[in-house]
This record gives C-alpha cells, structure tokens and sequence, in this order.
C-alpha cells in the first residue's frame, strides 16, 4: 500500500524562477495496483516520482510505504523498498560496468555492503536465467560492458535490475519516452509481463495517451501539481483517446495541448 | 653526451618511477574510479613522508611508521571528503583547501622545518636509492616491486567485494548508485581515504629512499600521477582489460615516464623547466580525446 499524503514542494522558492511543482498531490494505492499517471508538461507527474523516490525533501506532506513513513529518509535509505527506471537510457545503468556486475549491484539493493564477494557463481545463473527472459540475447554477453548495449537493451536491463529483488513499489518515470517505437512497444510488453508475474505496485508516468490506456488497471491525470482525475476498473476499460481529452477538459477548464502525447 | 651515463642514471629512473608508480594507483582509484580529481594528493604526498621520517627518527620501527603514514594519508583524505559530501564544495575546490592545509599541517609534524634528512647507515630504511645499483636483496627496486604486488593484490579482491563494487559504481554512475541502494557520499569518502593511504605510502617510501622529506616534495604529483595514468592509457590501453594489469600498467606508466624525464635531462634540458614540460605534456594527451571527439563529430571546438 502506498499513501501520499498533501505533497508539496516549491523549486527556486521566493525567487524569479519560483515553480509550484506539486500543490497538494493525494493519492492511495493498493497492493498490486498499476497506475499510469499522464499529463502535459510541467504537471507534476515526473516530480511525484522523484518526491517518492527521496531525490529532494519535500516541502510539505507524507509518503507513507506500506505503513512506514519514508518521507524523511534519505535517497538511498528508500531504495531498499523502491525499483526505478528512468526516461534516460543512460541513467539506470552503470555504462563502465559489465551486465553481470550492473545485475549484482541491484541484487543488493537495500543491503549492507559488505566484504564479501561482489559477485558469485550461483547468482551468475540465476541472471543467465532471468536475461535469457528478456529475450534480447543479453544472456550470452554477460560479461560485456552495459554502454556497448543499444537503449533499447539498456532499458529493458534497468527494469529487470529494478525488479531482481522484489521491490514494494516499482518507478516507472516515461521509460520508454527515449525509445524508438518498436523497442518502446517492446520494452512496454516486457514491463507488463514483469509486473503481472511478481504482482508489483507500480507507478508509471508516460506521455502516451494509447500507453496509458492500454496499460495499468488504474490511470492517473495531473494537471498544475494536483490529481484531476482517477480512473480505474470497468471505465478504465472503456476508456478511448477522444474520452480522456473530453474528461480532462471538464477536470481541468484547458484543452489539452501537448503535441507528443496526442501525436504518439 | 655520454650513454653510459644515462645508463648508469637508469636504475635510479626506475626505483623512483615504481615508487611514484604506487602514487600513480591511488590517483587512479580517485581520478579514474571514483571520477574526482582530487589535488590533495599533492599534499599527501608529502605528508606520509614527513610522518614517517619523524617517526624513524623517534626510534619507531619502520614498519610501523609506514603504517602511521597511511593513517595520516587516510585522515587526509577523509578531510577532503568530508569537505566535499558534509559542506557541498566542488571536488577540485576541497581537494585544493586540504592540500593547502596540508603545507602547515606537514611543516608542524616535521617540528616547522623545511626538510629533515634520515641517515641510511643509522635506521633500518626499507628502501634507499644508496643500493640502487646493487645486485643484492637491499636493492630498492626489489623491495618496491614487493609491494606494489601486495598492493595491486589488495585492491584486485577489494574492488571485487561488493563494498568495492559499490564504490565503482558511484564512479560510474551516482544517480544509478543511489537508486541502487548505495550511499554514494560514503562511497567518495572510502574512496578518497583508500586513494590518499596508498599516495601517503608512496610518500613513505619515496622520503626513505632519498633519505630525506622535503615540505615540497609533493609539488605537482597530481601531474606526476596523471602522466603515469595517461602514459598507461596510450601504451597499454589495448593490451590490459583486467583491473589489476590496469594497475601495473599505471606503475610502468610513471616508470616510463621517469625514465624519459631522464633521457631529456641527460640531453641537457635545464631541471627548473621539468614542471612546466611535464604540465604542457599532460595538458595535450588530456586534449587528445576532446580533439577526436570533435573531429569525428565535424564539431568546430565549442564544449
């Protein structure tokens, strides 16, 4: 379960560049929901995730975590519960370090660094298993460095890091926005399948209308730092583009204006 | 010019180049591994020194003054981390401020003097360029050689351990380290504390070899170390994948390094023009990847 309580955070505050990021966000998830949150720019949807995720204090409100309040601990402290995956290829993964070493490394997620082996035989399987999985071949170049791989592969590495060990809640921030439209349909059907499997409370924001529709049980909308809308269950299910245009100019008194997310 | 002169000058080339080959693998841990380019190491570099000539002189063992020198290293490099992760001052910035710290932290150890000198026929030096040329078990180069097959040895299971993974990660990618779990600020401060005992050995070492410290003896070892790394780079780039030949590549990089800072003295290059040679040698191997880049982009030199 995961509660956010009244977020708020101001960036800049008290200066000519003052942005009300988030203006009071509330939102409850149970265990297993699989939220898409979507909205033009600037409505918050990226800095929810990186108010959970501990990147930056918030200003106001509570994040709570399966009964913890995790809204004062540090970002690393979070990670333990967390699994993220980000809209950069290149940021999720440690380019200079081969696949086993980046897998071992989220294996560890949330546990003490220790001085025992980095990594070991039994583990080596256990990834050759779960890369074979992914079905991109990555299962046989193990020991090659994470930067020769393509975004695609890069992206698809970070959601199985993210998800190695079991996190309370996966962070999914526009992680196929970078990708070219197969690899992003793919990377999507490999998100999905992940998630149905282990049953993963998961966030994802996405700029894509089609995406958040055709994926998640619930879809979130933000607009100007607050939730407008939340919908989920059989209506979810009915829902179609022109619909959620409709829904979000009555939720929101503004047509909606963001060319990526209508165009793709 | 004579070439058995500069034969003769060779021995002592190397001993010193393998000396300074170790400061050379601290300087990596932080420049390459970590990704800081931390300038405390020139005062580092005079600090193991003075710790442990003064130490010697007290009557300690030399062993355990080495020890001792490692320590002080240590501790300065937890200054600078400190400076860096607890106060938020760029990289460059804290290594500066504890380097200059330093001058009056190593003039105070060495009882606010300029030099102390260490006799070799009194204490029991583990190494001392007197023998450099003697074909016996006290040769310097025999000894340094020594440790540096330990040192490269420790590093190669520490950077193994998952400590030491976590601590190339956050080289490789800080954000991706903290969402990984890793404390990255712990992470840079490990790292700086490792880099700076093994610079502070180094040290040790190099003021037993020619007998004396010197309060400016770590003038321009980040030059020094970068050299080693990038002579490293260009020669055995290719030929070394694995961490630990990287690491003797960095040695043989400051080998070869003193070993042509000896051949351009032996033709006769004025010694007080060796820093700036040494800067303007650095400055162009550090521009070649910047200029390929550009090169192969078509770019016109705008970062």
């Amino acid at each position: 379960m995961l509660d956010l309580i009244n977020l708020r955070k101001t960036f800049n505050p008290r200066t000519v560049n003052e942005k009300v990021a988030l203006d009071g966000v509330n939102l409850h998830l149970d265990d297993g929901d699989f939220v898409a949150i979507i909205g033009g720019n600037g409505a918050g949807k990226s800095t929810t995730l990186n108010a959970i995720a501990g990147v930056w204090p918030v200003d106001e409100g509570k994040i709570v975590l399966d009964g913890t309040d995790i809204s004062k601990l540090s970002e690393h402290k979070r990670a333990g519960m967390l699994g993220r995956v980000f809209q950069d290829p290149m940021m999720g993964t440690a380019a200079t370090m081969q696949i086993e070493e980046n897998l071992a490394l989220a294996a560890r997620r949330g546990d003490r660094r220790t001085l025992r082996q980095g990594i070991t035989r039994a583990e080596r399987e256990m990834y050759r298993e779960k890369l074979s999985m992914l079905g991109l071949g990555l299962e046989d170049r193990m020991t090659a460095k994470v930067g020769l791989l393509s975004g695609g592969q890069r992206q698809a590495l970070t959601l199985l890091m993210a998800t190695l060990k079991r996190p309370r809640l996966l962070l999914l921030d526009e992680h196929t926005a970078a990708l070219d439209p197969r690899t992003a349909e793919k990377v999507m059907n490999i998100s999905r399948q992940i998630i149905e499997e282990n049953h993963l409370m998961t966030l994802m924001v996405t700029h894509n209308m089609r995406a958040a529709i055709a994926y998640g049980n619930r879809l979130v909308m933000m607009h100007a730092g607050k939730v407008i809308l939340d919908i989920s269950g059989e209506e979810k299910k009915r829902l179609t583009v022109e619909n959620l245009m409709e829904q979000f100019a009555k939720a929101s008194g503004e047509t909606f204006t963001n060319d990526r997310a209508l165009l793709s | 010019m004579n070439i058995a002169t500069l034969l003769n000058a060779m021995p002592g080339a190397i001993a010193q180049g393998l000396i300074w080959g170790i400061m050379a693998i601290g300087l990596y841990i932080t420049y390459k591994v970590l990704d800081f380019s931390d300038l405390t190491v020139d005062g580092t570099m005079a600090t193991g020194g003075a710790v442990c000539i003064m130490l010697m002189l007290q009557g300690v063992n030399v062993w355990v003054a080495l020890l001792c020198a490692v320590l002080a290293g240590m501790l300065a490099g937890l200054v600078t981390g400190v400076f860096h992760t607890g106060m938020g001052i760029p990289p460059i910035l804290s290594g500066i401020l504890t380097q200059l710290s330093l001058y009056s932290v190593n003039l105070w150890i060495m009882g606010f003097r300029a030099n102390q000198g260490i006799n070799v026929t009194k204490y029991p030096l583990i190494v001392s360029a007197r023998n450099v040329r003697n074909l016996s078990l006290n040769n310097p180069i025999l000894m340094t050689v020594a440790v540096i097959a330990l040192l490269v040895g420790v590093l190669y299971w520490f950077f193994g351990t998952e400590l030491g993974c976590s601590l190339r990660a956050t080289g490789a990618n800080e954000r991706m380290s903290r969402a990984q779990g890793i404390n990255t600020k712990k992470s840079k401060i490990l790292g700086l504390m490792i880099a700076n005992g093994i610079v502070a050995l180094s040290s040790a070492m190099f003021a037993q070899y020619q007998g004396s410290v010197d309060v400016n003896m770590g003038r321009g070892a980040i030059v020094i170390g970068l050299a080693s790394i990038i002579i490293s780079d260009v020669v055995f780039g290719r030929l070394f994948n694995n961490f630990a030949l990287k690491l003797v590549a960095v040695v043989l990089g400051a080998v070869i390094y003193y070993m042509v800072i000896q051949v351009v003295l032996w033709m006769g290059l004025n010694t007080n023009l060796l820093k700036l040679l040494s800067a303007m040698v650095v400055a162009v191997f550090l521009a070649i990847p910047y200029w390929k880049e550009n090169l192969r982009k078509g770019g016109n030199g705008h970062a």
